[in-house]
C-alpha cells in the first residue's frame, strides 16, 4: 500500500493534459434575475442575494428573493392555471408541451450544461453527459403518461390533486427539477418549485423554456430564495401537495409542518449507502464502481456510496488499487473537459465536509488524500479514504454530502448485510460479486430502496427511486412515481 | 336448581405470540354495550408497547423472508380457525358493538372473507406492483415491493372485529409485523383473534395485540424509533395530529385518520397495502 501514488496531474509525469476549457460565451448571464410567476418575470418583495461560481466565488447574478406575499402570488396563479387551463386541457395535449420542453432542454442542452457547471461547480463532462440528458429523458418520459393514467395500474380515473409546492437541493439543479416538474405536470397538476439558494441560474432557465414552449402561464412558477422561502411554499394552505428532496434535517420539519392537514408529502432525504465488495468481486471493476459511487459529482450525491465494505481478505489489494485510481483523477475548473472533480457548492458545505472528515481523524481513522493541488480560489476539498473505520465513527454514521469515503471490512455475507442495514438510512446500496446467486440474496437482503449490482449511481426515468427508513418515502420516476401526484392513486 | 354461576373472564395481552399480563398490572372492564359487565381486559403500559414493538421487529425478518405462498397460506389458515370459532365471534361483535345478531353475523362473515381476500394478495403484489423497467442503458432493472417493516396499528374503535382485520391483514399480507393497540371499549373480538392468530401457523410476534388505551399508547408508538411506519385510523380525533407531527421525528410512513370512521364492508381495493409497501429496484449491466 503506498500513501501517496504518483499522480500524472504531478509536474514529473511525463503524460500533461493540455487544457480543455468548454466555452462559457453561450451562456448570456442576466445581472439580476426576478421570479417566474403566472408566466412573467416579475419582481420579489425579499432582500435579494448573490448566486455565486463555487469555482471562484465570482459573483454570477443577483437572484430574487421571494417573500410570504410573493409565494402566495404564485400558488393562486398556479390555482388558476389548474382550473382554467391544464386541468380542463386535454391530456394528450398535455403531453405535448411535455414533448416540447424534452425537445427545447435537447436542443439548449450545451447552454443548460456551461450554466450548470458555473453556478454549481460540478464538471462539465458531469452536466453534459448526465444531468441534462437526463433532465430531457424525464421529460420525454413523462410527457407519455400524461393521457395514459387509467392504463397506470394505480387504480381506476386517477385525477391530479391540485397545485403541488417542490423545494429542491443543490446538487442536481436541473435534474431534481425535472424529476419533480414532469411527473406533476404529467398527472395534470401545476406547480410552484422553489431551486436551492446556491444553485437557482437553470431553474430560472427553464423557466425561459416554459416561455419558449407556450407553456400556459401559472403552470409552472418558479420561487427563488432560501429557507424562509421554502417554508412558505410547504405551509401555504393552498398547495395539496409538497414535494421536497434535500437533507433528513429539513425533510422532518416539513413533515411536521404538514401534519394534521391533508397535504400529500413525498421525501426524498440523505442516504448512507454500503457499497459491498466481495472477494470474488472483478477488482478493477469494482474499483471503477467505487470512484464512481462516491466522487461521482464531488459526492454531493444522496445516494452516494459513502461506505465501503470490503471483505477483509482483499482489502489491502482493493485499497491499493483504489488508491492508484484516485492518483488519476484531475480535480480542477469544472468548465475542463478533463475535470473529473470539480468545486464543493459552497463554503456551508466545505466547512461541513471538513468537520466532519477532522471528526473522523479524531475518533481514530485513518485518513489518506491523493498529492493534489487545490486551486487557490473557491471551494476545494481533495478526494479522500478513511480506513480503519469502525461502525461507531460519525464518518461510518453521518451523511458527509462530500468526496469522503469510508472504508469498513466484513468476513461473511451475513456480516456485510448486518453491517450495511446498520443505518438509519436506507437509499442506495451496491454488491460486487461474479457469483449471481450471491448478488441476488445479498441484494434481497439489503434495506434500500435502489440496490446497483456491479454498478453504482445509474438513474433512469423509467426507474423508481427512493428511500427506506429515514431516507424518506415515496418514488419518483417509474410508474411507481405517479402515485404521488394522483388522487385515488393506490 | 340448574342456574350455574358462570366462570368470569380475565383477559391478557397477546404479545410476542405469549399471552402475558400488563406488566403494569392493570385492567379494565369491559361492558356491553348496554353496560353489563363481560370481562376484565389487560391495560398495556407503555413498557408492553415497547416490549411489542421489540417482538415485532424479532419476528420480522422470519415473516419477510417466508415465501409469499407461505404467507398467503398462513393468513388463509386464520380465516379457517376464525371459522370454527364463528359463534363466539357473533357473540362478543353482537355485545360489544350492541349489534343485532344477524348484523353481527355479516361482520364476522366479512372479517373472516377480508383474510381470504388478503391470503390471495400475497403472491400477487409482486406482478401487480413491481416489474422490470426499459431504462435507456445495458442494464437489467427491476423493481419489487418489499414489507415497510415494524407497523403500528391504531385500530378503529367503532368496529371491533371487522374493522380491526381490515386494518390487520394488509399490513401482514406485505410481509410487515405488526403491533396493534385494539378498541378500548370493545377489545374482546381482538382478544379472541389473539387467540386465533395464535394457534393459525402465524409465528409468534407477527402480531402483537395491546387492550388498552390508543390516545396513551398512541405517542409511544409514533415516535419509537424501530417503528417505520404507523396507521392512525383508530386515533382519538383530536390527538391525530400530535401523533403524525411525532411519527415524523423518525420519517415514519403515516396512514392518516378518516374523517370517520369508514364503512369496512366496502371493497378494501389495494388502498391499505401499499402504504406499508416499499419498493426496491434492483440494477445488473447486461452483457459485459
Amino acid at each position: 500500500m503506498t500513501d501517496t501514488p504518483p499522480s500524472p496531474a504531478q509536474p514529473t509525469s511525463p503524460f500533461q493534459y493540455a487544457p480543455a476549457p468548454e466555452s462559457r460565451s453561450i451562456v448570456d448571464l442576466a445581472p439580476s434575475h426576478g421570479l417566474f410567476v403566472d408566466g412573467e418575470f416579475v419582481d420579489a418583495t425579499g432582500t435579494p442575494f448573490k448566486t455565486v461560481n463555487p469555482a471562484t466565488e465570482e459573483v454570477l447574478s443577483e437572484i430574487a428573493c421571494a417573500s410570504d406575499a410573493d409565494v402566495d402570488r404564485a400558488v393562486k396563479a398556479a390555482r388558476r392555471a389548474f382550473t382554467r387551463t391544464w386541468g380542463p386541457m386535454r391530456p394528450a395535449d398535455r403531453g405535448k408541451y411535455l414533448f416540447r420542453i424534452a425537445r427545447l432542454l435537447q436542443e439548449r442542452a450545451r447552454e443548460f450544461a456551461v450554466l450548470e457547471s458555473l453556478d454549481n461547480g460540478k464538471p462539465i463532462r458531469e452536466s453534459r453527459d448526465v444531468d441534462v440528458p437526463l433532465a430531457a429523458a424525464h421529460f420525454f418520459y413523462h410527457a407519455g403518461w400524461a393521457d395514459k393514467l387509467d392504463w397506470a395500474g394505480l387504480g381506476p380515473g386517477p385525477r391530479p390533486l391540485g397545485v403541488a409546492g417542490q423545494v429542491i437541493p443543490w446538487n442536481f439543479p436541473l435534474l431534481m427539477l425535472a424529476w419533480k416538474v414532469a411527473p406533476a405536470l404529467a398527472t395534470g397538476n401545476t406547480v410552484v418549485l422553489k431551486p436551492a439558494e446556491t444553485t437557482p441560474l437553470t431553474a430560472l432557465l427553464f423557466a425561459e423554456v416554459c416561455r419558449q414552449a407556450d407553456l400556459p402561464p401559472g403552470v409552472v412558477n418558479i420561487v427563488t430564495g432560501a429557507g424562509d422561502t421554502g417554508r412558505a411554499v410547504v405551509e401555504h394552505a393552498d398547495v395539496d401537495k409538497v414535494a421536497f428532496t434535500g437533507s433528513t434535517e429539513v425533510g422532518r420539519s416539513i413533515a411536521r409542518a404538514v401534519a394534521g392537514t391533508a397535504k400529500r408529502l413525498t421525501l426524498e432525504l440523505g442516504g448512507k449507502a454500503a457499497n459491498i465488495v466481495f472477494d470474488d468481486a472483478p477488482i478493477d471493476q469494482a474499483v471503477e464502481g467505487i470512484v464512481q459511487g462516491i466522487f461521482f459529482n464531488q459526492g454531493h450525491v444522496c445516494c452516494a456510496g459513502s461506505r465501503l465494505l470490503v471483505q477483509e481478505n482483499v482489502h489491502d489489494e482493493v485499497i491499493a488499487s483504489l488508491q492508484r485510481r484516485i492518483g488519476t483523477l484531475r480535480l480542477g475548473d469544472p468548465l475542463d473537459k478533463n475535470t473529473d472533480i470539480g468545486a464543493i457548492n459552497s463554503a456551508e458545505q466545505l466547512a461541513r465536509i471538513r468537520e466532519l472528515s477532522d471528526i473522523g481523524e479524531a475518533e481514530g481513522a485513518h485518513r489518506w488524500q491523493p498529492a493534489c493541488e487545490l486551486p487557490d480560489r473557491g471551494f476545494w476539498f481533495p478526494p479522500t479514504v478513511f480506513t480503519e473505520v469502525s461502525p461507531a465513527h460519525r464518518i461510518a454514521r453521518d451523511e458527509v454530502f462530500g468526496p469522503v469515503l469510508s472504508v469498513l471490512t466484513f468476513r461473511t455475507p451475513d456480516e456485510a448485510v448486518a453491517k450495511a442495514n446498520n443505518s438509519t438510512y436506507g437509499l442506495s446500496a451496491g454488491v460486487w460479486t461474479e457469483k449471481g446467486s450471491r448478488i441476488l440474496a445479498v441484494t434481497d437482503r439489503l434495506r434500500a430502496g435502489v440496490v446497483w449490482a456491479n454498478a453504482f449511481n445509474q438513474f433512469d426515468p423509467t426507474s423508481p427511486f427512493g428511500g427506506y427508513k429515514q431516507s424518506g418515502y415515496g418514488r419518483e420516476g417509474g410508474r411507481q412515481g405517479l402515485a404521488a401526484y394522483l388522487e385515488g392513486a393506490q | 336448581m340448574s342456574d350455574r354461576l358462570a366462570v368470569r373472564k380475565t383477559y391478557k395481552l397477546y404479545l410476542g405470540g405469549a399471552f402475558p399480563r400488563s406488566e403494569s398490572g392493570r385492567t379494565y372492564e369491559v361492558t356491553d354495550a348496554r353496560g353489563a359487565f363481560l370481562a376484565n381486559a389487560a391495560q398495556a403500559s407503555r413498557k408492553d408497547a415497547r416490549d411489542a414493538v421489540v417482538a415485532a421487529r424479532a419476528a420480522f425478518g422470519k415473516w419477510s423472508g417466508a415465501t409469499a405462498y407461505n404467507r398467503g397460506q398462513v393468513l388463509y389458515r386464520v380465516a379457517e380457525v376464525m371459522e370454527g370459532r364463528h359463534a363466539q365471534f357473533c357473540e362478543e361483535v353482537a355485545a360489544g358493538e350492541g349489534s343485532s345478531s344477524s348484523r353481527a353475523r355479516a361482520a364476522v362473515d366479512a372479517a373472516i372473507d377480508r383474510w381470504v381476500w388478503y391470503a390471495g394478495w400475497t403472491d400477487k403484489l409482486g406482478a401487480v406492483l413491481g416489474g422490470a423497467n426499459p431504462v435507456a442503458g445495458p442494464y437489467f432493472d427491476f423493481s419489487l415491493p418489499e414489507p415497510t417493516g415494524v407497523v403500528a396499528v391504531l385500530a378503529p374503535q367503532r368496529s371491533s372485529l371487522l374493522g380491526l382485520v381490515s386494518v390487520l391483514a394488509p399490513v401482514l399480507a406485505g410481509g410487515n409485523t405488526a403491533v396493534v393497540v385494539t378498541s378500548r371499549a370493545r377489545p374482546l373480538p381482538a382478544v379472541t383473534l389473539g387467540e386465533v392468530l395464535a394457534t393459525s401457523d402465524v409465528p409468534g410476534g407477527v402480531v402483537n395485540l395491546l387492550t388498552g388505551d390508543a390516545g396513551e399508547l398512541g405517542p409511544w408508538l409514533a415516535e419509537h424509533d424501530d417503528v417505520d411506519a404507523v396507521d392512525l385510523t383508530g386515533a382519538p380525533a383530536d390527538r391525530a395530529m400530535e401523533l403524525e407531527r411525532l411519527a415524523a421525528g423518525s420519517i415514519k410512513r403515516v396512514v392518516r385518520p378518516p374523517a370517520e370512521e369508514p364503512d369496512w364492508s366496502a371493497d378494501p381495493g389495494l388502498g391499505r397495502l401499499t402504504p406499508f409497501l416499499e419498493t426496491k429496484t434492483v440494477w445488473h449491466p447486461m452483457g459485459l
